[in-house]
C-alpha cells in the first residue's frame, strides 16, 4: 500500500475538506439546511465510530447506540451544571466552555465501554453481535427505569447558550452551531483516521482477519477487542456530546435499537472497507431520513431498499465505488473503463426508476392517494395496464442495459 | 396462591411454546447454514397476514396450510436470489442482508395493510372454554396452540434424528464438503432448509396471530427475544431452543405474578433498604419483558455455549 | 455541491407554487410535526387527514383573517431529534404555527426548543398548538407563552375518572395497571391521590407497571387483575399494549370496566372488537353518539375520504385558530396568541376556553364505553363508543401553578 505518500498528496484530502467546510456556509443561508447540516456531521462522527469497531475490528455491534446516548447524556448534564454555576461564577464548571463537550461525551462513552466491555470482547462474530444486541435492549429498557439520571420519556433539556464564550463563538442559531459541528467532526475524523495509522489500529485489523495468528505471536485478541472498543465508545459519546449541544435534549430514543440500527446502515451503505466510507454513508442516509419523506410515503421502504442493493450488488459500499473510481483514474484507466461503469449507473437509474414507479402505484392502489405523484404534478391512474407497461419497460430496459454494459466491461478488460 | 402459580404455569407454558414455534426455525436455520436471520420475525409476521388474507377467503384451517407453503416458496427465492450472492462475501454481509431484508419486509407490510392492525381471529368455536379452573376459562384455541406445538416438536425431532434428510442436514453442519463430495447438492439443501425454516416461522404466526395481535410491529418487537432463545438455547440445537423457550415463558409469567420490588428482595436477605428508592423501588414485575436479554447476557459471558449447544458462536 | 442541487431544487419549488399562488392571498401555513411514516403513522395521518379535511371546510369560510389555510405534513418518525430538524425545516419554510401532539418526549423536544427559539429570534416568532401531548407539567411548572394546549392534561382527565368512580358506591377495589415510564406513572401517581381524597374507603388492589410495548402476552397481568377481585381498572395504555391487554381481559372473563385514555386510538376498535364491548371506557372531548348531525355527516365523509375517523379536538383546535385570527384581524403569531389567551368557542363537544393563565384549554369531558351497532361506526366497524357519563369545563378544570413570562 502506500504508505510513502509525499506530504502533500497525504495532506490533498483534509485541505480539501477544510476547505469544502469553510465554503458551505457561503453557499447555504438557510438555518434549516444547517441543522441537516449539523446532523450530517453528527452522524459523521457516530458511522466511524461504529465503523472502528465493525470495519477495522470485525466486531458486528447492535448495541452502538448505547455508547453514544450515554455521551450525550454526560455532556447534557454538564450543560446544566454550566449553566447552573453560572449564576454564581463559581466553581469549575463556571468556566467550562459549552464549545469542549463533546470532550465529556467522550469521556463518558470511553467510561462506558471500559465498565462492560471486557466480558464482552472474548469474541467477536456472533456472540459480540448477540451480547451487544441484549446490551443495546437493556439499557434501553433500563433508562425508562431511571428518570432522575434519563429524563424519563421526555427526557433531559438544557440551553446551550451559558458557560463562558470564548473568541466571540456564540451558539444562538443553527448557523453558528455549524462551527462548532465543523469543527469537532474534522477534528474527530481525523483523530479516527490517525488511529487506523498507529500500531493499535494496524492490530485491529489484524484481530478481524486472524486472530488465532494474533494469539499464537503473543498478542490476545481479546486486549486489542477491548482497546478499539473503548475507543469506539469513545467517539460515538463524542458524536453524542456534539448531539447535545446541538438539539439541546437528549432523549432514551438516542440509546435504543433504532439508533444502534442506523449506525450499522449508515456505515455499511457508505462502505466498511474504506475509511471514508461512513462519511458517505453518514451524508447519504441522513439526505435521505431527513429529506425522503417530505416527497413520499414511503420513505423507509426506500432506505431498506438502498441498503439491500449495496450489500447485494455493491458490498464495497458507495465508498468502496468511489475508490475504485479514484483507482482506476490514478492508473490512467479511467477513460477505459468509464463508458462501462455509466453503462452500470443507466442500468441501475432505469430499474430504480422502475422499482419507485410500482412502489408508488400501489401505495396509491391500498392508500387511494400518493404524496410522489402530487409532488411531481402527475396524475397516474394505477389502474390502468398502460401505465404498468411502462413500468415493465423501464424494467425490460435497466436489464437490457445492464447486460449489455455487463458485456461491454468483459470485452474491454 | 395456587390459582396464580396454576395459571402462571399455564400461560408461560404457552408462551414459551409460541417462542419456539417461532425460533425453532431460526435455530434450523442457524445449525446448517451459520446465518442468524435477522429477518425471521419478519416472516413469521407474513405468516400471519397471509393467513388473514387467504382466510377472507378459503377459511381459518386452509389458511394454516397455505400461508406457510407460501412463506416457504418466498423463502426459497429468498434465499436463491438473495442469500447465495451474498454467502461469498462472509457472515457479516450474510446478517447485514437479512438486516434489511426485514426493514423492506416489515415496510412492505405496512404499506400493503397498512398501518393499523388487521382483524386476525380465530374461528368463534374455538373461543369456546376448554376448561374452567378458579372461575376462569381456558380457552379452545389456547389448548390447540400448545398441541400444535408439541406435535411441532416431536415431528422436527423425528425428523432430524430420524431420517435421511436430518442426518444429511446433521452431517452439512460440521462436513459441508464431504455431504457435498458425497454427491449431495449442498446448496439445494440450504435451499430447501431455509424455506422449511421461514416456514415454521410463518406457521408460528398464522398460530399466534390471532393470539397476539396482527400488525405491522409484530416483527420488530419480538425479533430480538427469537434471537435470545436461539443463543441462550445453544446455537443450533433444537432441544435447547425447547428448553429455553419454555425458560423465558415461564420465569416472564411468574416475574409478573410475584408482586416483590428489588427492595423487598434485598430486605428479606437482611439488607436495610428503603423499598421505595428509584433503584429499590422496581418491581421484578416491571423487569419482566427484560429477563430474556438479562439471561441473553449472562449466559454469554458465563457460558457462551448456551444450555445445550456443542459449538461456541 | 449536493446542497446547492438541494437549494437550487427548493428554490424552484418555491418559484413554481409563488406563481401558482400569486392571484390568490398569501395562505397561512401549519405544520404537523408528527409521525407520518412507519408503524406509528397510525397516529400521525388521522390527526394529518382531519386537519387537511378541516382546512378544506374553512378555507370555503374565507379561510384564517381572509389568508387560505394549509397544511404541511413534516415526519418526525416520532423521534425528538428527528421532530427538531423538521421544527428548523418548517420555520426556514416560513411556517409559523407548529401542531404537534403524539408522544411527550417530542413535545418536550418542541417545547424547549420553540421557547429558545422565540427568544433568539424576537422578530420571527413560532406558536405551538400541542393537540394530544398531556404531560401535565406543560401547562405548571413548563408553562409558555408560546405553548398553547387543545386537549385536557392526564390530571384533569383522571380528575373525571376517580369523580365517577367516587360517585359509583359499587366500586370498592380498584386495580391500576401502565406502562412503566413517565405517563404511566403520571397516571398512576394521579389516581392514587385522587382516589384517597375522594374516596378513602377505595382499595388500590394493584398497581402494577409493565415495560413500554414490550409485553407480547398480557395473560401473567390479567391473571393477577383477575386474582385481585379488581371492580374497576385504570389504565393509560395506548397502542399495542391496550389492544393486548383489553383481548386478553376479554378472553379470560375479566369483566370489569377498563377506564383508559386512548381506548380510540386508530387501530384498537379493529383489535379489540366485540372483546371491548362495555369493557373499555374511554374518556375524551366527545363520543361516538355523534348526537351533532353536522359532525355526524363530516365523520361519514371524513372516513369516505380519507378513511380516517372523525378526530374532534383537532378539528375544534384549527376552527378556534381561525376564529382567533379572524377576531384578531391578523395571521401574525404573537397577535393571534394574545387573542387566543381567553378566547372562547363552541365545538362539537361544548364550549371551550383557552385558559390565559397558563394557555390549557378548559373544555367539557364525556366518559363513553364501546358499544355494538352503533349508527355511526368507528373505523369501518359498528362499533363505537357511546355515552355514559359527561363532565362540564367547570368540573374537570384544575389550577395550575403556572407563572407565564409574557413577552412586551
Amino acid at each position: 500500500m502506500s504508505l510513502r505518500l509525499s506530504p502533500w498528496r497525504a495532506l490533498a484530502p483534509w485541505l480539501i475538506s477544510l476547505l469544502v467546510l469553510l465554503v458551505i456556509p457561503l453557499l447555504v443561508s438557510s438555518n434549516g439546511t444547517f441543522s441537516i447540516i449539523n446532523l450530517i456531521a453528527i452522524n459523521i462522527v457516530f458511522a466511524l465510530s461504529y465503523n472502528m469497531l465493525l470495519g477495522q475490528g470485525g466486531m458486528l455491534s447492535f448495541g452502538h447506540a448505547v455508547f453514544f446516548g450515554l455521551g450525550a447524556y454526560g455532556a447534557i448534564h454538564v450543560m446544566n451544571l454550566i449553566g447552573d454555576a453560572g449564576y454564581d461564577g463559581q466553581g469549575f464548571w463556571a468556566h467550562f466552555p459549552v464549545y469542549l463537550l463533546p470532550l465529556v461525551g467522550f469521556a463518558t462513552g470511553a467510561l462506558a465501554a471500559l465498565l462492560v466491555g471486557w466480558p464482552f470482547c472474548r469474541r467477536a462474530g456472533t456472540a459480540f453481535a448477540m451480547i451487544t444486541l441484549g446490551l443495546g435492549e437493556l439499557v434501553a429498557a433500563g433508562s425508562q427505569m431511571f428518570p432522575t439520571v434519563f429524563g424519563g420519556e421526555a427526557g433531559v433539556f438544557s440551553n446551550r447558550m451559558v458557560g463562558p464564550v470564548w473568541f466571540g463563538l456564540e451558539l444562538a442559531q443553527p448557523a453558528d452551531v455549524y462551527w462548532f459541528s465543523a469543527f469537532w467532526v474534522l477534528l474527530a475524523v481525523f483523530a479516527m483516521w490517525a488511529f487506523t495509522r498507529t500500531p493499535l489500529g494496524r492490530m485491529s485489523n489484524a484481530v478481524r482477519d486472524n486472530a488465532e495468528r494474533l494469539q499464537f505471536i503473543g498478542y490476545p485478541p481479546r486486549n486489542l477487542r477491548f482497546l478499539v472498543f473503548i475507543a469506539a465508545g469513545g467517539f460515538a459519546g463524542l458524536g453524542g456530546g456534539m448531539a447535545a449541544v446541538n438539539y439541546e435534549i437528549v432523549t432514551p430514543e438516542s440509546l435504543g435499537l433504532l439508533t444502534s440500527g442506523l449506525a450499522l446502515l449508515m456505515a455499511a451503505v457508505g462502505g466498511l472497507g474504506v475509511f471514508y466510507g461512513p462519511i458517505v454513508g453518514a451524508i447519504v442516509v441522513t439526505v435521505m431520513n431527513s429529506l425522503l419523506s417530505d416527497y413520499t410515503d414511503a420513505s423507509i421502504l426506500y432506505v431498506g431498499l438502498v441498503f439491500l442493493a449495496v450489500v447485494m450488488f455493491a458490498p464495497a459500499g458507495l465508498g468502496g465505488g468511489v475508490e475504485q473510481v479514484r483507482q482506476s483514474w490514478r492508473r490512467g484507466e479511467l477513460t477505459r473503463q468509464l463508458p462501462g461503469w455509466l453503462g452500470g449507473a443507466v442500468s441501475v437509474l432505469l430499474i430504480a426508476l422502475g422499482l419507485v414507479a410500482s412502489i408508488e402505484l400501489v401505495y396509491q392502489l391500498s392508500h387511494g392517494r400518493d404524496k410522489l405523484a402530487q409532488v411531481l404534478g402527475l396524475q397516474p391512474d394505477p389502474s390502468s395496464p398502460l401505465v404498468w407497461l411502462g413500468v415493465v419497460a423501464l424494467f425490460a430496459a435497466g436489464y437490457g442495459v445492464a447486460r449489455a454494459s455487463k458485456n461491454y466491461r468483459e470485452a474491454r478488460s | 396462591m395456587l390459582e396464580i402459580i396454576v395459571f402462571s404455569t399455564l400461560n408461560g407454558l404457552l408462551y414459551g411454546l409460541l417462542l419456539f414455534m417461532l425460533s425453532s426455525g431460526l435455530t434450523l436455520i442457524f445449525s446448517m447454514m451459520g446465518v442468524l436471520n435477522f429477518a425471521h420475525a419478519s416472516f413469521y409476521m407474513l405468516g400471519a397476514y397471509f393467513a388473514y388474507a387467504l382466510g377472507l377467503h378459503v377459511g381459518f384451517w386452509p389458511a394454516l396450510l397455505l400461508s406457510p407453503l407460501l412463506v416457504a416458496g418466498l423463502g426459497a427465492v429468498v434465499e436463491r436470489f438473495g442469500l447465495r450472492r451474498v454467502h461469498e462475501h462472509g457472515h457479516v454481509a450474510e446478517l447485514l442482508f437479512t438486516f434489511g431484508l426485514a426493514y423492506v419486509i416489515d415496510e412492505t407490510v405496512h404499506l400493503l395493510w397498512g398501518s393499523i392492525p388487521v382483524s386476525y381471529t380465530a374461528p368463534d368455536y374455538m373461543r369456546a372454554p376448554l376448561f374452567s379452573l378458579f372461575g376462569t376459562d381456558y380457552s379452545i384455541y389456547r389448548g390447540v396452540t400448545m398441541l400444535i406445538a408439541i406435535l411441532m416438536f416431536a415431528a422436527l425431532w423425528y425428523l432430524l434424528k430420524k431420517t435421511r434428510v436430518g442426518m444429511m442436514i446433521r452431517a452439512a453442519l460440521t462436513h459441508g464438503a464431504m455431504v457435498g463430495h458425497l454427491g449431495h447438492n449442498v446448496p439445494r439443501l440450504f435451499m430447501g432448509v431455509f424455506a422449511f425454516g421461514c416456514a415454521l416461522a410463518a406457521l408460528a404466526g398464522v398460530i399466534g396471530g390471532p393470539l397476539l395481535s396482527t400488525e405491522p410491529g409484530m416483527a420488530q418487537s419480538l425479533g430480538p427475544v427469537v434471537f435470545v432463545v436461539v443463543v441462550v438455547g445453544g446455537m443450533g440445537s433444537l432441544l435447547g431452543a425447547f428448553y429455553a423457550s419454555l425458560l423465558i415463558g415461564l420465569v416472564q409469567t411468574f416475574f409478573v405474578a410475584l408482586d416483590v420490588s428489588i427492595g423487598d428482595l434485598l430486605n428479606a436477605v437482611g439488607f436495610a433498604v428503603d423499598p421505595y428508592g428509584e433503584v429499590t423501588g422496581i418491581t421484578l414485575a416491571s423487569i419482566a419483558p427484560m429477563t430474556p436479554f438479562i439471561l441473553l447476557v449472562l449466559i454469554l459471558i458465563f457460558r457462551p455455549r448456551g444450555l445445550m449447544g456443542e459449538l461456541e458462536p | 455541491m449536493l446542497k446547492a442541487v438541494f437549494k437550487l431544487f427548493a428554490v424552484s419549488l418555491c418559484l413554481l407554487s409563488g406563481l401558482a399562488r400569486a392571484a390568490e392571498a398569501e395562505p397561512v401555513r401549519f405544520a404537523l410535526i408528527d409521525p407520518l411514516t412507519g408503524p406509528m403513522s397510525v397516529v400521525g395521518q388521522p390527526a394529518l387527514a382531519q386537519l387537511q379535511f378541516t382546512a378544506e371546510r374553512l378555507n370555503k369560510e374565507g379561510g384564517m383573517d381572509g389568508h387560505p389555510i394549509e397544511i404541511v405534513g413534516y415526519d418526525n418518525k416520532i423521534n425528538p431529534q428527528e421532530s427538531l430538524v423538521q421544527l428548523q425545516k418548517a420555520i426556514d419554510d416560513g411556517i409559523r404555527y407548529i401542531i404537534q401532539g403524539n408522544g411527550s418526549s417530542v413535545g418536550s423536544a418542541l417545547l424547549s426548543a420553540i421557547n429558545k427559539h422565540n427568544q433568539r429570534n424576537p422578530d420571527d416568532r413560532v406558536l405551538y398548538l400541542n393537540y394530544a401531548a398531556i404531560e401535565p407539567s406543560f401547562t405548571n411548572e413548563r408553562c409558555s407563552f408560546w405553548h398553547f394546549r387543545f386537549d385536557s392534561h392526564v390530571d384533569m382527565k383522571m380528575n373525571m375518572l376517580t369523580d365517577w368512580i367516587a360517585e359509583n358506591p359499587d366500586f370498592k377495589k380498584v386495580f391500576l395497571i401502565n406502562q412503566d415510564y413517565s405517563f404511566g406513572h403520571t397516571v398512576s401517581e394521579s389516581a392514587m391521590r385522587m382516589l384517597k381524597e375522594k374516596r378513602p374507603d377505595i382499595e388500590i388492589v394493584g398497581n402494577t407497571f409493565h415495560p413500554l410495548g414490550k409485553v407480547k402476552d398480557f395473560s401473567p397481568y390479567i391473571s393477577k387483575i383477575k386474582s385481585s377481585d379488581a371492580d374497576v381498572v385504570i389504565t393509560g395504555n395506548w397502542g399495542q399494549d391496550i389492544n393486548l391487554l383489553i383481548k386478553s381481559a376479554a378472553e379470560y372473563g375479566v369483566d370489569v370496566p377498563f377506564l383508559t385514555y386512548y381506548g380510540s386510538t386508530p387501530g384498537t376498535i379493529t383489535q379489540v372488537g366485540d372483546k371491548g364491548v362495555d369493557r373499555v371506557y374511554l374518556i375524551a372531548e366527545y363520543h361516538g353518539d355523534f348526537t351533532d348531525p353536522e359532525i355526524a355527516e363530516r365523520q361519514v365523509a371524513l372516513y369516505k375520504e380519507k378513511g380516517w375517523d372523525y378526530y374532534p379536538r383537532v378539528a375544534a383546535m384549527l376552527e378556534m385558530m381561525k376564529a382567533a385570527g379572524d377576531k384578531a384581524d391578523s395571521i401574525d403569531p404573537l397577535a393571534v396568541a394574545k387573542t387566543l389567551e381567553g378566547f372562547e368557542y363552541d365545538a362539537a363537544g361544548g364550549h371551550l376556553t383557552m385558559r390565559a393563565e397558563d394557555h390549557q384549554l378548559q373544555m367539557p369531558l364525556y366518559l363513553s364505553v364501546l358499544k355494538d351497532n352503533m349508527k355511526h361506526g368507528a373505523e369501518g366497524t359498528d362499533y363505537n363508543f357511546h355515552q355514559v357519563a359527561h363532565f362540564d369545563a367547570d368540573q374537570a378544570t384544575l389550577p395550575t401553578t403556572c407563572r407565564m413570562r409574557r413577552p412586551d
